[in-house]
C-alpha cells in the first residue's frame, strides 16, 4: 500500500443516505479475478442511462463542473451492504481519495482503510455545508491532513475526524495488516497449541 | 455464572477465548479464527496476494471451499452437468478451483452432491458449532450466529489475512440485545420477525454492534429460523449476530457429518453449555419487540430498514421530518414506482424468489411447499424455486417437495445464491417486481431496474398464487 499523509482535491457531493455497496459496484462486475478496470462500474447504474453506456447527464459525476473531484461527500452510513472489497478498489479506480460522510458500514470502512481510500467522519453540520459548498462553488476544495486526523474546509476551519490508531500508522507508513500479522507467528502457534481445533474440514 | 464472578455475555464469551493478542492503544485485537469459508468471488485476489507474497495457506484443514455466487441454477443437461453461461463467471469458477486445489483446501465444485451457498453448506455439514469463530468473505457470514457462534464477513484483504495467518485484526464490537418476547401467530415467521427488528433500528442501527437475539419467540424458532434471523444483522448494521446454543442447537448438529462423536461430543455439549450469556450480564444496547404484536412484514423501499406490517400503507416523504431520510424516501419511492399512502396488499407482482442464504432451507421449502399444494402460480408471475444447497435439494426431492412446486407452475433449479445477486444470469428485467425471500432491495440487486419486495416464504408463496402482493395468513385462514 502507498503512503496516505495528505490528500486535497475537489469535492461531489451524492447527498443519499445508506448508498450501499449494490450502488458502488453492482454485482454484475464481481466476475473479475483481479482488482484493475473497476473505476468504471463505480456507481455504474446510476452514472449510465439503461443502454449502460450512454452517460446520464444528469448524474453528478457526469457534470464536467465536477471532472477531476477527488473527495465524494456522501450521506449518512455510506457503504452498507455487501462486504465486496471491490466498492473501494471502484472508488479508487474512478480516481477518489477520500469520502466523507456522518458514518460508515463496519465492513467498508475496514476495507476502505485497507486499500488507502480515507473514509471520514464527521458532524450532520459539517456534513451539509460541505453539501451546500459542492453545489455553489464545483472547484470546492478541501484538504486533509492524516497525521493531525484534520479536514480542512475552504474557510479555513479545520474539523477533526476520529481515526484507529493502528489504521493510522498503516496508512502514514504504507504498511499493509498482513505483514503485521505474520510477524506474530509464534504467538499464533502458541495459541493452537493450548486450544484444541474445532473442525477439521479435510477429515 | 462466569469463573471471575462478573456475569459475561454470549459474545464476550466467544471472544475471550479467541484472542492471539489483546487490543491495546496501538492495535486492535488479534483474534483467532476457527474455520474460514471461501467462494469464487471474494477469494481470488487474496489467493493472488498470498501467492505474490510465497506463501502457504497457514490451515487448510480450517478452510473450506464452494461455489455459490456465479453458478447457474439451470437444470443439469443430458451429460448431467450444469453449463455455465458466462465466460467471465467460468473464469472465475476455474480460478477458484486452481486456488483451492493448489493451496489444498477442501472445495464444493459445481455439481458437487455437497455444493451450494456457502452459509447453508457450513451448518448443514456440522461444521458450524457454537463457540467457534467464522468468518467468510461475504456479509451473510453472520448467518452462522443462530448456533452461537461468532461469525461475521470480511473484505478481500482480510481473506488474504485469514488464509495466510489464520487471525484478523479485530476492534471489538459493541453488544446489543434484540429481545423478542411472546409468541409469534400463525403466518408469522423469522423472517418477519427480523424485518420487523431492521425496519425498527434502521439500515445503520447496529453499526460497531454484534447483536444477541433473546427472548421466547428465539428459544421457540427451529435452527433454519434462527439461521434467517441472524442472517439479516448485517442488513442492520451490526456485523455479527448470535443465538445462544440450546437443546434446538445440539439436535441439530448431533450425527451431522463434521459434528464431534462419542467422547468428543459430550466434551463439546459441557463446554457449548458454558456459552450462554450469563444472568445480569450487561449489554451496551437493549431493544424488545413483542412476538404477539408482529404480522408479516414486507419491504417497500430500497434497503431492508424500508419495512413495514404487509397491511400498512407506504409513508410518504411529506411525514418525514430528517431532510436526508425524506430525500432517501422519495429517492426509494421513484424507483420502485409507488405513491406514499399505496397499499401494498394487492399490487400485481412479475417474479417470486424463494432461495437465498436467508431462505432457502429445509423447512423454507417445506412452508412454501405445503401453502403450495393444490395450489397454482398464477399466469402472471413466474416463480423460481432455488435451495440452498445440493444437500437441501436432495431432501426437499425426497419429500417430495419439488413435484408440488412443480405441479404449481413453479421452477425447480439447482442450488445457488441465484436471484438474490442476480450474478449467475438469473435476473429481474428493468420495472418488474419481484416477492422474494432474500435479503436485498437496494436498487437492481436482483437484476438492473429491478424493484424488491423482502418478504418470507410463506408471503413469497401467498402472492405467487394470487398473483400480487398477499397476506398468507387470509389464504391459510381459507385452507384451515
Amino acid at each position: 500500500m502507498e503512503k496516505v499523509k495528505r490528500i486535497s482535491g475537489s469535492i461531489v457531493s451524492m447527498p443519499v443516505n445508506d448508498i450501499d455497496t449494490d450502488q458502488i459496484i453492482p454485482a454484475r462486475f464481481l466476475k473479475v479475478t483481479d482488482k484493475q478496470g473497476l473505476g468504471k462500474a463505480a456507481f455504474c447504474d446510476w452514472r449510465y442511462l439503461e443502454d449502460g453506456e450512454t452517460p446520464n447527464p444528469e448524474f453528478v459525476l457526469n457534470r464536467p463542473e465536477y471532472r477531476g473531484a477527488s473527495v465524494l461527500i456522501a450521506g449518512n452510513n455510506f457503504g452498507c451492504g455487501s462486504s465486496r472489497e471491490h466498492a473501494p478498489w471502484a472508488l479508487l479506480g474512478a480516481g477518489f481519495k477520500a469520502v466523507i460522510s456522518t458514518d460508515f458500514a463496519d465492513i467498508f470502512r475496514n476495507n476502505a482503510l485497507k486499500n488507502g481510500l480515507l473514509p471520514i467522519i464527521v458532524d450532520a453540520d459539517t456534513q451539509q455545508q460541505l453539501f451546500s459548498l459542492a453545489e455553489e462553488d464545483p472547484s470546492t476544495s478541501v484538504s486533509v491532513d492524516v497525521d493531525a486526523q484534520t479536514l480542512t474546509l475552504p474557510d479555513g476551519r479545520a474539523v477533526s475526524f476520529p481515526l484507529d490508531g493502528f489504521a493510522k500508522y498503516c496508512l502514514l507508513n504504507g504498511v499493509d495488516q498482513l505483514g503485521y500479522l505474520l510477524a506474530l507467528d509464534d504467538e499464533v502457534s502458541a495459541y493452537e497449541s493450548g486450544h484444541p481445533q474445532r473442525v477439521m474440514t479435510t477429515a | 455464572m462466569s469463573q471471575n464472578g462478573r456475569p459475561r455475555t454470549l459474545f464476550e464469551k466467544v471472544w475471550n477465548t479467541h484472542i492471539v493478542r489483546e487490543q491495546s492503544a496501538d492495535a486492535p485485537a488479534v483474534l483467532y479464527i476457527d474455520l474460514h469459508l471461501v467462494h469464487e468471488v471474494t477469494s481470488p485476489q487474496a489467493f493472488s496476494m498470498i501467492r505474490d507474497r510465497g506463501l502457504k495457506v497457514r490451515r487448510p484443514d480450517q478452510t473450506i471451499g464452494t461455489m455459490d455466487h456465479s453458478t447457474p441454477t439451470t437444470p443439469r443437461n443430458e451429460l448431467g452437468i450444469i453449463p455455465v453461461a458466462d465466460a467471465m463467471a467460468a473464469k472465475q469458477l476455474d480460478t477458484f478451483t486452481k486456488n483451492c486445489d493448489d493451496f489444498g483446501i477442501p472445495m464444493y465444485a459445481l455439481g458437487d452432491e455437497h455444493q451450494g451457498i456457502v452459509h447453508v453448506i457450513g451448518p448443514e455439514q456440522g461444521l458450524t458449532q457454537p463457540g467457534m469463530t467464522i468468518v467468510c468473505g461475504d456479509s451473510h457470514t453472520s448467518t452462522h450466529g443462530a448456533f452461537g457462534a461468532l461469525a461475521f464477513g470480511i473484505g478481500t484483504s482480510e481473506v488474504g489475512h485469514v488464509l495466510a495467518t489464520q487471525t484478523l485484526l479485530q476492534n471489538r464490537p459493541h453488544t446489543m440485545a434484540v429481545n423478542v418476547e411472546g409468541k409469534l401467530g400463525e403466518g408469522v415467521t423469522a423472517k418477519d420477525i427480523i424485518l420487523a427488528v431492521i425496519a425498527r433500528i434502521g439500515i445503520g442501527g447496529g453499526t460497531g454492534h454484534v447483536f444477541e437475539y433473546r427472548g421466547e419467540a428465539i428459544r421457540s424458532l427451529s435452527m433454519e429460523g434462527r439461521m434467517t434471523v441472524c442472517n439479516m444483522s448485517i442488513e442492520g448494521g451490526a456485523r455479527a449476530g448470535m443465538v445462544a446454543p440450546d437443546d434446538t442447537t445440539f439436535e441439530y448438529i448431533q450425527g451431522r457429518q463434521h459434528a464431534p462423536q462419542g467422547a468428543d461430543w459430550d466434551a463439546a455439549l459441557a463446554r457449548w453449555r458454558q456459552l450462554p450469556t450469563d444472568d445480569g450480564a450487561a449489554f451496551d444496547q437493549e431493544i424488545s419487540l413483542r412476538a404477539d404484536e408482529l404480522i408479516p412484514m414486507i419491504t417497500y423501499g430500497t434497503n431492508p430498514g424500508m419495512g413495514m406490517p404487509i397491511d400498512a400503507a407506504v409513508p410518504a416523504p411529506e411525514d418525514e421530518r430528517d431532510i436526508n431520510r425524506k430525500i432517501a424516501l422519495e429517492k426509494a419511492l421513484a424507483y420502485m414506482d409507488l405513491a406514499p399512502g399505496q397499499q401494498l396488499l394487492g399490487k400485481a407482482i412479475d417474479v417470486v424468489f424463494i432461495g437465498s442464504c436467508t431462505n432457502s432451507r429445509i423447512t423454507d421449502l417445506r412452508q412454501a411447499a405445503q401453502f403450495m399444494q393444490g395450489r397454482k402460480v398464477a399466469d402472471s408471475v413466474r416463480m423460481m424455486v432455488v435451495p440452498g444447497s445440493q444437500q437441501v435439494k436432495r431432501q426437499a426431492e425426497n419429500e417430495g417437495l419439488h413435484e408440488i412446486f412443480r405441479a404449481a407452475g413453479a421452477e425447480w433449479r439447482e442450488a445457488g445464491c441465484s436471484m438474490c445477486i442476480a450474478m449467475n444470469g438469473d435476473q429481474l428485467q428493468p420495472g418488474q417486481y419481484a416477492v422474494s425471500t432474500s435479503n436485498r432491495n437496494f436498487e437492481g440487486r436482483q437484476g438492473k431496474g429491478g424493484r424488491t419486495f423482502l418478504a418470507s416464504p410463506l408471503t413469497a408463496a401467498a402472492s405467487a398464487v394470487a398473483g400480487s402482493v398477499t397476506d398468507p395468513r387470509a389464504m391459510l385462514a381459507g385452507l384451515n
